[in-house]
């Protein structure tokens, strides 16, 4: 056993690209870490932010959002919605007090394989940085217990 | 004032429409009031002391408020805004509804606070607001009036915060947010919050837990953040309706920054206008995307 620290990450991707598009990646037998688990959904237009947060908040240490390149989404503009909703999403987390390096967004093709083995080594190695995402709120932080910086 | 209440006893007096949703005056200040006599006109007032937004009765929700029948309802610049957004998102139907616009120099933060409007106890949102008149409403009363001047600087606030480092805003907002006792007076109050069913009361699957706890808290609370995302009017009324005190107001005006900068958009009493969100461009900026 090595003591390097191996994070949790959820990867939340669309049915039709980047889903395909890991696939390929496993059928190419190209390397890579295995610190991702996905869940499939039907469209980029589908993850919610609140996915995101509940992902965090059962202890996982980095999130990657995948789906299609623009022009190429299954449903016309599924990933142009997320695109808008992700942009203020990162943003206002932020502000929040979440490193938004935490969160990986990238669009894959289903042709991309080699592209998301990238997109997962990348974001395994840009978590593993940053550590265990201990700080994430937990029912135990209650005002008493923290320090008001403000 | 007496413009008001004459405007008030006509619309009565002549049925075009049922009720007139006002404010008057109750010993803590002014209070929202439902006037549907004629003769009770008089109880009408207006100052910077009438802070409710009351576009927040006009939810279709309200089964009891919808029975009146027709109303007309006294607003403010950012009131007007509120019944836009209604409007936008098929709530209401503009010709069901007589707007009587009040010309606004900025409210206090209670409807209790001072009788004098002066640069201490302006409330933070009304510096820095541009709209002097509703342009959605159908009236217009009241005296002209100048723009408002205080001593908050929301941006400022802002700016303090994000230039803390990432683990110390964090645990502000925590420490802020443990507050949060999850009354839910925030989204009762907001004129924009009218879901039938709130993702916040959904049990299965539970997406935002219910206890007050930092968890649940931090979930709720930067959802319904970005829920009123180029939605929220800037009506204040959650931060006012907070019995913990905590800061919403910061977070919606954070929202309403990003959206700005990311899309140009300001809210407004349009409601022919799109919202940024549930609207895309081909050529959105994407240098968050890999």
């Amino acid at each position: 056993m090595s003591d390097l620290f191996e994070p949790n990450i959820v990867a939340f991707v669309c049915n039709w690209c980047t889903y395909t598009g890991a696939d390929l990646a496993g059928t190419s037998r190209l390397t890579m870490a295995p610190n991702v688990r996905i869940i499939r959904l039907p469209c980029t237009g589908r993850i919610d932010t609140l996915f995101i947060l509940k992902a965090f908040e059962r202890g996982a240490d980095g999130v990657i959002v995948s789906g299609c390149h623009p022009a190429d989404c299954h449903y016309t503009a599924g990933n142009y919605h997320a695109r808008r909703r992700f942009a203020v999403f990162r943003e206002l987390m932020e502000f929040a007090g979440i490193d938004p390096q935490r969160v990986t967004f990238s669009w894959v093709s289903a042709s991309e394989g080699g592209k998301w083995a990238e997109v997962v080594n990348n974001a395994t190695e840009q978590v593993r940085r940053l550590g265990p995402f201990q700080k994430y709120p937990s029912p135990a932080a209650h005002a008493g217990e923290i320090a008001c910086k403000s | 004032m007496q413009e008001l209440r004459d405007l008030a006893k006509k619309l009565l007096l002549d049925k075009q429409v049922n009720a007139i949703l006002g404010y008057e005056w109750d010993r803590r200040g002014a209070r929202p009031a439902f006037i549907t006599e004629a003769g009770d006109c008089d109880r009408l007032v207006f100052d910077h002391r009438c802070v409710q937004n009351l576009a927040a009765y006009l939810s279709p929700r309200r089964a009891n408020i919808a029975q009146l029948g027709r109303l007309a309802v006294v607003i403010k610049a950012c009131d007007a805004r509120a019944v836009a957004g209604l409007i936008r998102e098929n709530q209401l139907k503009r010709e069901d509804l007589v707007l009587i616009g009040v010309r606004c120099g900025g409210v206090v933060v209670n409807p209790s606070d001072s009788e004098q409007l002066n640069a201490e106890n302006i409330a933070p949102r009304c510096v820095g607001c541009e709209q002097r008149e509703p342009t959605l409403a159908d009236h217009l009363v009241g005296e002209t009036q100048s723009a408002p001047v205080g001593k908050a600087n929301r941006d400022l606030r802002l700016s303090e915060i994000e230039k803390l480092n990432p683990e110390e805003r964090l645990s502000l907002w925590t420490s802020l947010l443990s507050q949060c006792t999850r009354c839910y007076a925030c989204r009762q109050v907001c004129p924009m919050c009218f879901c039938e069913r709130c993702i916040a009361d959904k049990t299965q699957p539970a997406w935002i837990e219910s206890s007050p706890h930092s968890r649940g808290n931090f979930s709720w609370h930067l959802t319904r953040a970005l829920h009123l995302a180029g939605r929220c009017v800037d009506c204040g009324e959650c931060e006012r309706a907070c019995p913990a005190g905590i800061p919403l107001g910061l977070l919606n005006h954070k929202v309403a920054r990003i959206v700005a900068s990311r899309y140009g958009y300001a809210v407004s009493d349009d409601p022919s206008r799109e919202t940024p969100i549930g609207s895309y461009r081909l050529d959105d900026e994407q240098e968050f995307i890999a």
